[in-house]
C-alpha cells in the first residue's frame, strides 16, 4: 500500500465531476483519480497511491520501477489485488 | 485508534471500509479480521473513493472509511470527504488517523535517548508535501536528510549520500528522488488537504502522543467525523506490553533485539504496526533476516 506503483494512463474521463483515468500497470488495468495531476494526458506515466495519481514520471523511470516490482513479485500486492 | 475502529465495525448497521494492511493491526483484544469473522461487515478497499461507491449503493447502512496513513494517503482521503460533501452523502463518515513525518523527526531528535544521526525522507511523502519542511529540521538538529525513493537502488543511493554527508561533516537536505519530487510538492493536493484537515496532536503506537503530528477533520467537515458520529472519543487501545515497536521506530533497538520478535510476534500474528505490513521494519527483518 505504501510504496506506490507507476502506471501508464490509457484513457481519461469524468465520474461525478472527478477527472478519472484508466491506468495500465504492466498489463493490469485499474481506475485512478487524476484530480491532482491536471497536466497529465493519455500516454503519460504517473505514480498511483491508493487510487490517486500524485506525480508525473518519465517513461524510462516508470519502466525501471515496474521491472523491479516484477522482479520482487509484489505488483499485485501493491495494487491491492491479492486482498480482493 | 484501532479499538475505536473495532467498536465502530462491530455495529450491526455499519459497513467498515479499510485498506488491507489495517485488518491485522491488533487492538486491545482483537483485530478487524476477527470482527469480520464474527459477522461484522468489514471490507477491504483499494481507494477511499471505493467506499463512497459503497455508501451510494447502500443508502440504509452507515459506511465508515478508516482514513489512516502518512501524508501520501492524505490527498486521497481528503478528496473522498470533499466528494462525499458534493454528492450530499449523509451515510458516509471517516475515522481519521493521519500522521505527519516532520513532527516525528523532531520527537525522535529531542528524545534524550536519541541515537539517530540522519534521515532518509520518504520520497512519496515528499511528492505530496515537498521537502522544504525538512530544511529547518536539518539545520536545527544538525543532521543530513536525504529524500529517497523506495526501490532497492534508491535506498542504497540515499544511504550513500547520507554517509558522504556524515563523513564530510555536512548536514543539509538532498534530493535523491528528483524524478518524482520537487521542493514544493503537489500544490493541488496540498490545497485539498488544507481545506479538509487541520493539524492536531496525535498518539503514535508504541511512542505516545506527539504534539501537532497528525491531521484531524476541519471544523467545516465535522459531519463526516466517525469518532463523533459513533461517540467513540473515549475508547483507548491497550497495546501489548511485549511489543517494543516504539523503540524500533526511534532507532533505539533493531527488530530482532525485541524479546517477542519471531516468537509471540510474527507477520501472521503481529503485536505492533512495524510487523504488520511488508514494508514495516520488523516484517522486513522477519522476512529477510536469514539472508
Amino acid at each position: 500500500m505504501c510504496l506506490g506503483v507507476p502506471g501508464k494512463i490509457t484513457e481519461i474521463y469524468e465520474v461525478d465531476g472527478l477527472r478519472m483515468g484508466k491506468v495500465d500497470f504492466d498489463g493490469i488495468k485499474k481506475e485512478a483519480c487524476l484530480m491532482y495531476v491536471p497536466e497529465v494526458e493519455v500516454g503519460d506515466y504517473t505514480v498511483i497511491h491508493v487510487g490517486f495519481a500524485l506525480t508525473k514520471l518519465d517513461e524510462e523511470a516508470a519502466q525501471e520501477t515496474l521491472a523491479i516490482f516484477r522482479e520482487m513479485g509484489t505488483l499485485e500486492e501493491e495494487l491491492g489485488l491479492e486482498n480482493l | 485508534m484501532i479499538d475505536k475502529a473495532l467498536a465502530i465495525a462491530s455495529y450491526p448497521n455499519v459497513i467498515f471500509c479499510s485498506f488491507g494492511d489495517m485488518l491485522r493491526v491488533p487492538g486491545s483484544n482483537k483485530d478487524l479480521f476477527q470482527v469480520k469473522s464474527e459477522g461484522g461487515d468489514v471490507r477491504i478497499v483499494y481507494s477511499p473513493l471505493d467506499s463512497l461507491k459503497i455508501a451510494q449503493q447502500n443508502p440504509d447502512c452507515e459506511v465508515v472509511f478508516f482514513g489512516i496513513g502518512f501524508e501520501t494517503t492524505a490527498p486521497a482521503n481528503a478528496m473522498a470527504i470533499v466528494q462525499a460533501n458534493k454528492l450530499g452523502l449523509t451515510n458516509f463518515s471517516m475515522l481519521v488517523s493521519h500522521v505527519l513525518v516532520p513532527p516525528a523527526i523532531s520527537a525522535i531528535m529531542e528524545s534524550p535517548l536519541n541515537r539517530v544521526q540522519a534521515f532518509l525522507a520518504a520520497g512519496h511523502v515528499c511528492s505530496v508535501m515537498g521537502y522544504w519542511q525538512y530544511e529547518p529540521l536539518a539545520k536545527k538538529y544538525n543532521i543530513p536528510i536525504v529524500v529517497t525513493g523506495f526501490e532497492p537502488l534508491d535506498i542504497l543511493e540515499g544511504i550513500r549520500l547520507t554517509v558522504i554527508q556524515l563523513e564530510t561533516g555536512k548536514s543539509h537536505v538532498e534530493n535523491a528522488y528528483s524524478r518524482a519530487v520537487n521542493s514544493e510538492g503537489n500544490k493541488h493536493a496540498q490545497a485539498i488537504i488544507r481545506e479538509v484537515f487541520t493539524v492536531g496532536h496525535r498518539a503514535w503506537r508504541g511512542i505516545g502522543e506527539i504534539p501537532n503530528s497528525g491531521f484531524k477533520l476541519h471544523a467545516n467537515y465535522q459531519a463526516y467525523d466517525a469518532e463523533t458520529k459513533f461517540d467513540v472519543h473515549d475508547i483507548q487501545t491497550q497495546e501489548s506490553p511485549l511489543c517494543h515497536s516504539g523503540e524500533v521506530l526511534q532507532g533505539l533497538i533493531k527488530p530482532n533485539e525485541c524479546p517477542a520478535f519471531g516468537k509471540e510476534c510474527t507477520p501472521r500474528n503481529p503485536l505492533g504496526a512495524t510487523m504488520v505490513s511488508n514494508e514495516g521494519a520488523c516484517a522486513a527483518y522477519h522476512r529477510y533476516g536469514r539472508f
